[in-house]
């Protein structure tokens, strides 16, 4: 029996498509995004308005770039069909190699950085062999990896936290953009970047739509079209009007923000992004299409793997010192972000901007119930039940798909 | 004869398709009843119908088992009446024993603790009637795809089956598993299983059936009685609704000089490494020619084409392969690529597809390079590429965005073919190119095949169906045991010659050893 004529796709392509139909057929896609609006749309109202005070919202973007960084490697290894457990360890590693540089070596800030983001490399370098060249499980090796870099990092650190960095380094997760422009009240520099990224934005998905006229592959209707792109523009504009209200920009963002725009880049739009995915989708079919699955997949593993010791840098400056027990259980926040944003387990599928948006929706859920005053207790109840219900979703509008 | 089975005026649709239109289906105790089809006929639809996946009330019309209308739930039920179906892809745990896969979920068992000295027994039983004489304890994955089949069967008796319903059982048999596997069946209608037989295979159905039942576009369109001598080119037509008077097309081969040759090409067993799974073959192949190679399943054809293709099978590789008279590199599949080489696998849903993405994915995969600019890919070439694709091979879908794993075994194959044009090789190896795929598709195919022929590529087409060798080739090798046995020109060549050539060189083989 042909499923070709069952495919909802199919039928869509006939009929007239309004917005709302088109959004009935990308619910997978857009749903993720409609999640975290309602999600802050709730916390915002049972929280009295303190979600988006611009101190909160600053800290909000503070205390969740280590997972979203680190979520975006994570997202390109399970799209590769693979999972990283070290993730967590190799932070916490990272950030007591950061310390014992700097503090207890007197290492210039900036070489011991480039140290620690080479290191991580080189540790997701050995890990990503095994998987690619020996096919070990990737489970298997990781797990082994978040042992052995929770056991470096106590060794390293011999049981005792080290601190305090020096200031200089510390900015990178607590520094602002500077006002340049000398604005009194508001941060009016940040403001500018924000309205300057949001306008870029805009003009590009504008530049995109007239490409896929052209080319007659535009499936969206002109006013879903519209809104959203309006709802984004404001959206960012209303966000870096709150944090100039605050201190401006954190430094963190902008480096979030450039790796959000990288790695969507380098997954939707460049041949390795689309060998990445199709290693995913059926890696015998890719290695027969003459694409080198194993050096991809290596070569992912060690981007994981200097994210990792990124975000541990990050940590650590915002801790503003390094603990033994920096990044324990971090792996499970960075893997359950990117599959509530939609990638899936077997490989193949998922984007960077869903498991950014699936680290805000754990994020605002966390900061949300805090400043309600659920305990850890239920948070982590609540939590779990959420990734669930994320993961029964996408599965449900597949089978129904 | 008595009627076991009658559906009567069965439709099914599915939202927005009609996939079963009133089709009537009457079944004599005792027959083998063919129902045969061009893929998307609606034949699997129908006996998913009747062995109730899709259950009562989800369809209209009756089922009339035994005299009586019966409402199947689930497979539970029509089973616990011996209505029982084998679907093309095998459903045995490969890690399990061959015992313990026949009582699966039904073990012979008293309060949970199963009774392995009754499952041993019952087993030899059931295995010696279908002619099995290996071992129970045998663990499913050590034994041939035609013993694992036979396996399944043994399986169906185990429940007592009445009704036996075979969803393509050969698809993936060598003609000596085939005939056995048929044998069998005949064996059965003689001790007064009924079994329904669902084919692609016309040789087969004519040589087993009883009466055949034609599907096309949901309706059934005859049904034909064997005793009144039906010919094949009689079924066909009934199944594409017009006479298919010439199944292959027509061509004027203009043959050049050699483009590739293959010397002394040996390879072992990737896990048993003493074994030579290709053995010192050598050949070649000319511009514009189409080069068949026929042999039985597990000859070493596919292994042969695959060693050749960026070494992506076996070990210790040796020989040497010449392209345009200088030594190729085929170390890799990117290499092999570059070298002029393309292999389309016969095993398109495992190694030739990204079955979750789109054909506009899919076709450029192979020359990814060639839609981009700097490591970054145009969207615009990359859809005007699979839309030209699209046009040439008449990939019947709804555009280019289209996921791949929704279209038909045809389209799909059509797809892996693209996606090879695209990367305009030079030496073009189709393996089994129109496995499992309707007599329209094929057609189409080998016209593909003949247009990249005449426009001076060399093509190699690996197949099991000989009438098909016979019909698109040039020239044949004929591959037996990992050696070439047998070279010749395609108008010299018949199925008998070919056969001639793999059983003797067998035998010869036999008496050695």
């Amino acid at each position: 029996m042909s499923e070709l004529a069952n495919d909802p796709s199919e039928r869509g392509a006939g009929e007239g498509r309004s917005s709302l139909a088109f959004l009935r057929g990308h619910l997978r896609e857009y749903g993720i995004l409609f999640a975290l609006i309602a999600i802050m749309a709730f916390f915002q109202i049972a929280t009295g308005g303190i979600l988006l005070k611009p101190v909160n919202l600053t800290n909000l973007i503070l205390q969740n770039s280590y997972i979203v960084i680190m979520a975006i490697g994570m997202l390109m290894v399970i799209v590769c069909g693979h999972i990283d457990l070290s993730v967590g360890s190799v932070l916490g590693f990272i950030g007591a190699l950061a310390a014992v540089l700097i503090v207890d070596l007197d290492i210039p800030y900036g070489i011991a950085a480039v140290i620690c983001l080479a290191v991580g490399a080189v540790i997701g370098m050995a890990q990503g062999f095994w998987v690619a060249y020996f096919r070990i499980p990737s489970f298997i090796v990781t797990l082994a990896g978040m042992l052995v870099f929770k056991g470096l990092t106590l060794w390293l650190l011999e049981g005792q936290s080290v601190g305090p960095f020096p200031a200089e380094f510390r900015l990178i997760s607590s520094g602002f953009v500077p006002d340049l422009l000398g604005g009194e009240e508001l941060n009016l520099f940040s403001l500018l970047i924000g309205v300057a990224v949001a306008t870029g934005l805009f003009l590009l998905s504008f530049r995109t739509r007239l490409m896929q006229q052209k080319t007659g592959i535009a499936d969206e209707p002109l006013p879903f079209f519209v809104v959203k792109s309006v709802l984004i523009f404001a959206a960012l504009v209303y966000m870096s009007w709150l944090m100039a209200d605050f201190r401006g920009l954190p430094n963190v963002f902008i480096v979030m923000a450039l790796l959000i725009a990288i790695y969507s880049f380098v997954t939707s739009k460049t041949t390795f992004g689309r060998r990445l995915y199709a290693i995913g989708g059926n890696e015998k079919a890719a290695s027969l299409s003459g694409i080198n699955s194993k050096r991809l997949t290596f070569l992912t593993f060690a981007n994981m793997g200097m994210l990792a010791a990124l975000a541990g840098l990050v940590f650590a400056a915002r801790l503003n010192t390094a603990t033994p027990k920096a990044g324990i259980s971090f792996e499970l926040d960075v893997i359950a972000a990117v599959f509530i944003g939609g990638a899936s387990m077997s490989g193949g599928v998922g984007t960077v901007v869903g498991a950014v948006v699936g680290a805000f929706i754990m994020g605002v859920m966390n900061n949300g119930m805090s400043i309600l005053g659920i305990g850890i207790d239920w948070q982590q109840v609540i939590k779990g039940l959420v990734l669930l219900a994320a993961v029964i979703f996408d599965v449900m509008n597949k089978q129904k798909g | 004869m008595n009627q076991i089975l009658e559906m009567r005026g069965i439709t099914k649709t599915f939202p927005g398709v009609k996939a079963l239109d009133d089709v009537n289906l009457q079944v004599s105790e005792g027959e083998i009843h063919a129902l045969v089809g061009e893929n998307g006929a609606g034949k699997s639809t129908l006996m998913k119908v009747l062995s109730g996946v899709y259950p009562h009330g989800s369809y209209d019309g009756d089922i009339v088992y035994d005299g009586n209308v019966k409402s199947f739930r689930g497979i539970n039920d029509s089973e616990s009446d011996g209505i029982i179906i084998i679907h093309q892809e095998l459903a045995l745990v490969p890690l399990l024993s061959v015992g313990e896969n026949i009582f699966l979920g039904n073990e012979r068992a008293r309060g949970g603790v199963i009774d392995w000295h009754e499952t041993r027994r019952r087993s030899k039983e059931l295995l010696a009637r279908v002619g099995l004489s290996d071992p129970p304890e045998t663990i499913v994955d050590n034994l041939g795809l035609g013993k694992q089949q036979l396996v399944e069967i043994a399986k169906a008796l185990s429940k007592n089956v009445r009704l036996l319903i075979l969803d393509e059982p050969t698809s993936s048999l060598n003609e000596d598993d085939s005939q056995k596997l048929l044998d069998l069946l005949l064996e059965f209608k003689a001790k007064g299983i009924t079994s329904i037989l669902i084919s692609h295979k016309l040789n087969e159905i004519s040589r087993v059936a009883d009466t055949i039942t034609v599907l096309r576009d949901g309706s059934a369109v005859a049904r034909l009685d064997c005793k009144d001598g039906i010919s094949e080119d009689d079924i066909i037509r009934d199944m594409v609704g017009r006479s298919l008077k010439d199944r292959y097309p027509d061509r004027d081969p203009k043959i050049g000089e050699t483009v590739m040759e293959v010397k002394n090409w040996t390879v072992h067993h990737p896990l048993h490494p003493e074994r030579k799974v290709v053995n010192d073959v050598s050949f070649h192949v000319r511009r514009g020619e189409v080069l068949g190679i026929a042999g039985l399943m597990g000859a070493g054809r596919t292994e042969l084409a695959m060693s050749l293709f960026g070494r992506s099978y076996g070990r210790d590789i040796s020989g040497t392969a010449t392209i345009e008279g200088k030594a190729a590199n085929l170390s890799s599949v990117r290499n092999a690529i570059n070298a002029g080489l393309a292999y389309a696998t016969e095993d398109r849903k495992t190694y030739g597809l990204i079955l979750d993405e789109t054909i506009r994915r899919n076709v450029p995969l192979a020359k990814l390079e060639a839609i981009a600019s700097n490591g970054i890919v145009e969207p615009r070439r990359e859809a005007e590429v699979a839309e030209t694709y699209r046009e040439r091979l008449n990939i019947k879908s709804s555009s280019i965005e289209q996921v791949t794993v929704n279209l038909s075994g045809g389209n799909q194959q059509k797809v892996v073919l693209s996606k090879w044009l695209f990367a305009d090789p030079d030496i073009l190896i189709l393996d089994e190119p129109t496995r499992g795929i309707d007599v329209g598709a094929k057609f189409e195919i080998y016209t593909v095949i003949r247009d990249l022929a005449a426009s001076g590529k060399a093509i190699i087409v690996i197949s099991s169906e000989m009438p098909e060798l016979l019909g698109i080739t040039d020239r044949l090798y004929v591959m037996n045991e990992g050696r070439f046995v047998g070279e010749m020109a395609t108008a010299e060549a018949s199925q008998e010659k070919i056969m001639t050539r793999i059983i003797k060189t067998g035998s010869e083989r036999g008496e050695d050893t």
